[in-house]
């Protein structure tokens, strides 16, 4: 049954995807800038990013968006339920965004911003794992309202989906710089994403063990005959992609460790959504129950099948102009 | 804490205190996207130093002041859930699409280019940068489109119809983009960020001005400002009387409440200047008023009869006090502007437009109007569509999230500490900009790029960007 909800679900997932992969490098790298004390290391994490950031956030916007467009009823009841992670989320993104342009307008307050960059990061990124978290253990429904308390979304394993998110953008931060810097700056990137990809294993292990827990349609959606066939493939996966990785840093090939960071989000977006199906909000809104009116649907429909691909088109050649490593005292600003 | 307040009042707050924040950046950066696109076409078509300058100087402050814009602007996109979370239910099947196009057609053009317009000068040469710069201009102008025409559609809604689940359903896309009064809206949005840009740029040309009268970039930029507020501010007088009908057609309780008419009057309305409108007495207090002015301004006759709100249920009033202020001063604004224009047309064929320090003086008081004139009129129109969100259709008490009032006013606190701290910075890192006049060589954001950037010319652009392509 792949209908028009079902295709604009998968729009949605990718749109959060793509927001997840552009903007987590961006983020993790924002968490890794206490871990660089130099103000030149630092200039130049910061211009391996400064282009591009603005069109990475774009795709949260979409995701947003889209949700309230697509599934109008799924934003009315998460947007509540995760109050307090969204707005953590906004006002670590309001510090962090500023930063990229205000920490060249002062030579003063440059470590204000310095900390407005790491702090907003760190809070951004924690509230999206905590929101998801929060997703995946269930939310109280109410008629076609939210049913629950402000602080439900605090549990023990909203705050390990938190972590594992802070773990997983580090990962893509860490490999982000491995591609876009040389020397000392490069080599400290390279020892950080050997921790960072054992915590990043760890968080995945964790949560892959939890998950069953906190539903026993999880536990038969990955264990039972015969789904075990189609599920058992993902942890295969993951940890091939993991040797491939551990290979790649252990060689130093500067260009491998990101995109094989990036596959390993792949890998766990794809578990995400094995657990989920078919539903928007788990175990109470499946995606046919939230999605808009058909003539809603359609009526986007047409302006992502031409923009989406004109946008992707843009945006890589964005990513092109500035492309290879960002040299010291060669920055943008 | 908190519990004894309304959520619904502290949503409302909410909303208007992180949308008014924002609403100051697009308003400027839409007309100063444009005026950026003008000096660089400027800068390619003649080659004079000036236009570079002028664009590397303003660059810097559109960079700052656009990424406070965005990230504000973020903030409202998860507003409509978090604290309306019923009116994005019921509306969403229509105000989502409208800010589903906003996205992709504006935001992700604007972003993507902006990078490239920011940096990239020396990466594309002048040609695509200045494409890039077009790009740019032309995203915030669709964004306007888009989220003026969604704005309108909960203003007038037009061609929808209402599914058994209580959400509204477009029956007629076209009718729901062009709803009645977006056209007048939107032009009136886009001349206000036109005139926002123009008395900004005005001002500090003035500035400038007011200390060395030969310096060639605020010489330029003071005379292009000028130029447009004297062109602009006409058009926007009239352009707001137009919407002002308008508005009377399909929303007549808002003209009532800018109006004061609290009593109807069947032989000609007069025309209330000023006066303290009070919504308990019905009546406005020390009313200074002209007589049957009204009647004539809405109705283009001094005998035209009009209806006040004591035809209206009283829960249907809008809040008279503050709708019949801020129009007040946005129209009081938009005076002030035409006079500007005026003298500033009357200090040109005197030979003393680049002299004459009342013009300056006045032109740098003036500033920071269209900022001003933006947010009253904003305040006008929201205000003025209350008590309702989608305007006749669904009540504000309605449409809220079901949250607690400590929650809402948490957040609110927070919104409000963390705002004022990081754009009273951004504030004072503007105005250190454009404290420093425009200088030979200017550098844009890409400033320390070593020396490669002094020697770029338009005509070694072409030839590089030949060489690339």
């Amino acid at each position: 049954m792949i209908d028009i909800a079902v295709v604009w679900a998968f729009i949605i997932a990718f749109a959060v995807f793509v927001y997840v992969v552009m903007d987590g490098f961006d983020l993790g790298l924002g968490m890794l800038f206490p871990l660089f004390p130099k103000k030149e290391d630092r200039d130049v994490m910061m211009n391996s990013v400064a282009p591009v950031w603005d069109g990475n956030e774009t795709w949260l916007v979409l995701g947003g968006g889209g949700l309230m467009a697509a599934f109008p009823l799924a934003y009315a009841v998460l947007m509540p339920a995760l109050y307090t992670p969204m707005i953590v989320m906004l006002l670590g993104l309001v510090f962090r965004g500023v930063a990229f342009e205000f920490r060249w307008r002062t030579t003063r307050e440059r470590n204000l911003w310095d900390i407005a960059f790491a702090g907003g990061s760190l809070m951004a990124t924690l509230a999206q794992g905590v929101a998801l978290g929060a997703i995946l253990q269930g939310i109280v429904v109410n008629g076609r309202h939210y049913g629950g308390g402000w602080w439900d979304w605090l549990t023990p394993f909203s705050v390990l989906t938190g972590l594992a998110l802070m773990a997983g953008y580090g990962l893509l931060g860490a490999t982000w710089l491995v591609l876009k810097t040389e020397g000392a700056l490069r080599d400290q990137a390279y020892r950080l994403s050997w921790w960072l990809l054992f915590a990043m294993l760890a968080a995945i292990g964790l949560v892959s063990i939890a998950t069953p827990f906190l539903d026993a349609e999880y536990a038969r959606r990955w264990f039972a005959w015969p789904n075990i066939i189609l599920t058992a493939p993902v942890p295969i996966a993951v940890a091939a992609i993991t040797a491939l990785l551990m290979r790649s840093l252990a060689a130093k090939q500067d260009y491998r460790p990101f995109f094989l960071s990036l596959a390993l989000f792949a890998l766990s977006y794809a578990g995400l959504g094995i657990s989920m199906w078919p539903y928007i909000v788990p175990r109470s809104i499946t995606i046919w129950q939230a999605a808009s009116p058909d003539n809603s649907l359609h009526f986007m429909s047409y302006g992502v099948a031409v923009l989406v691909p004109i946008i992707l088109g843009y945006t890589a050649w964005a990513y092109y102009v500035f492309r290879g490593k960002v040299r010291a005292g060669a920055g943008y600003h | 804490m908190f519990e004894g307040f309304d959520p619904v009042i502290l949503a409302r707050a909410q909303f208007a205190f992180t949308m008014s924040f924002h609403i100051i950046f697009p308003a400027f950066s839409i007309g100063l996207a444009s005026y950026l696109a003008v000096l660089e076409a400027l800068w390619l078509w003649t080659g004079r130093d000036v236009f570079l300058n002028l664009f590397n100087y303003w660059l810097k402050i559109f960079a700052v002041a656009f990424g406070m814009g965005v990230v504000s602007g973020i903030v409202m996109s998860y507003q409509f859930g978090t604290n309306w979370s019923a009116f994005s239910d019921k509306a969403g099947p229509i105000i989502g699409p409208l800010m589903a196009y906003e996205v992709l057609t504006a935001f992700f053009l604007e972003a993507g280019f902006l990078g490239v317009m920011l940096f990239g000068l020396q990466r594309v040469g002048p040609r695509l940068h200045f494409f890039a710069t077009l790009m740019v201009a032309i995203g915030t102008l669709f964004s306007a489109f888009w989220i003026l025409s969604a704005n309108s559609w909960m203003q007038t809604p037009a061609g929808y119809s209402i599914n058994a689940a209580g959400q509204f359903v477009a029956a007629d896309w076209w009718k729901v983009i062009f709803n009645p009064s977006f056209p007048y809206r939107l032009v009136h949005m886009v001349l206000a960020a036109y005139l926002t840009t123009a008395f900004v740029v005005g001002a500090v040309g003035a500035w400038h001005l007011l200390k060395d009268t030969r310096l060639p970039g605020p010489r330029v930029m003071f005379s292009m400002a000028m130029w447009m507020a004297t062109l602009v501010a006409p058009l926007q007088i009239l352009a707001g009387d137009q919407h002002g009908l308008n508005t009377l057609e399909h929303q007549p309780t808002k003209i009532m409440a800018m109006e004061g008419h609290f009593e109807s009057h069947p032989h000609g309305a007069p025309l209330i200047l000023f006066g303290l409108p009070s919504q308990a007495e019905g009546k406005v207090n020390y009313a200074i008023e002209i007589p049957k002015l009204g009647s004539l301004i809405l109705k283009h006759d001094l005998n035209a009869p009009m209806a006040g709100l004591d035809t209206v249920p009283r829960e249907n009033w809008p809040p008279v006090p503050v709708t019949f202020w801020s129009f007040r001063i946005m129209v009081g604004i938009g005076f002030l502007m035409l006079g500007l224009g005026l003298l500033s047309l009357f200090m040109r064929f005197r030979g003393k437009f680049y002299e004459s320090r009342l013009l300056h003086s006045f032109a740098l008081a003036m500033g920071p109007a269209g900022f001003i004139a933006v947010l009253a009129g904003w305040v006008t129109t929201e205000t003025g569509r209350q008590p309702f969100t989608v305007f006749g259709l669904l009540r504000t008490s309605d449409s809220v999230s079901p949250l607690a009032a400590p929650a809402v006013a948490s957040s609110l606190i927070a919104f409000a500490i963390v705002y004022f701290l990081v754009f009273a910075a951004g504030t004072i890192y503007l105005l250190r900009l454009m404290a420093a006049p425009p200088h030979h060589d200017e550098q844009g954001p890409a400033g320390n790029v070593p020396s490669r950037a002094a020697g770029i010319t338009p005509a070694v652009g072409a030839t590089a960007s030949g060489r690339a392509s």
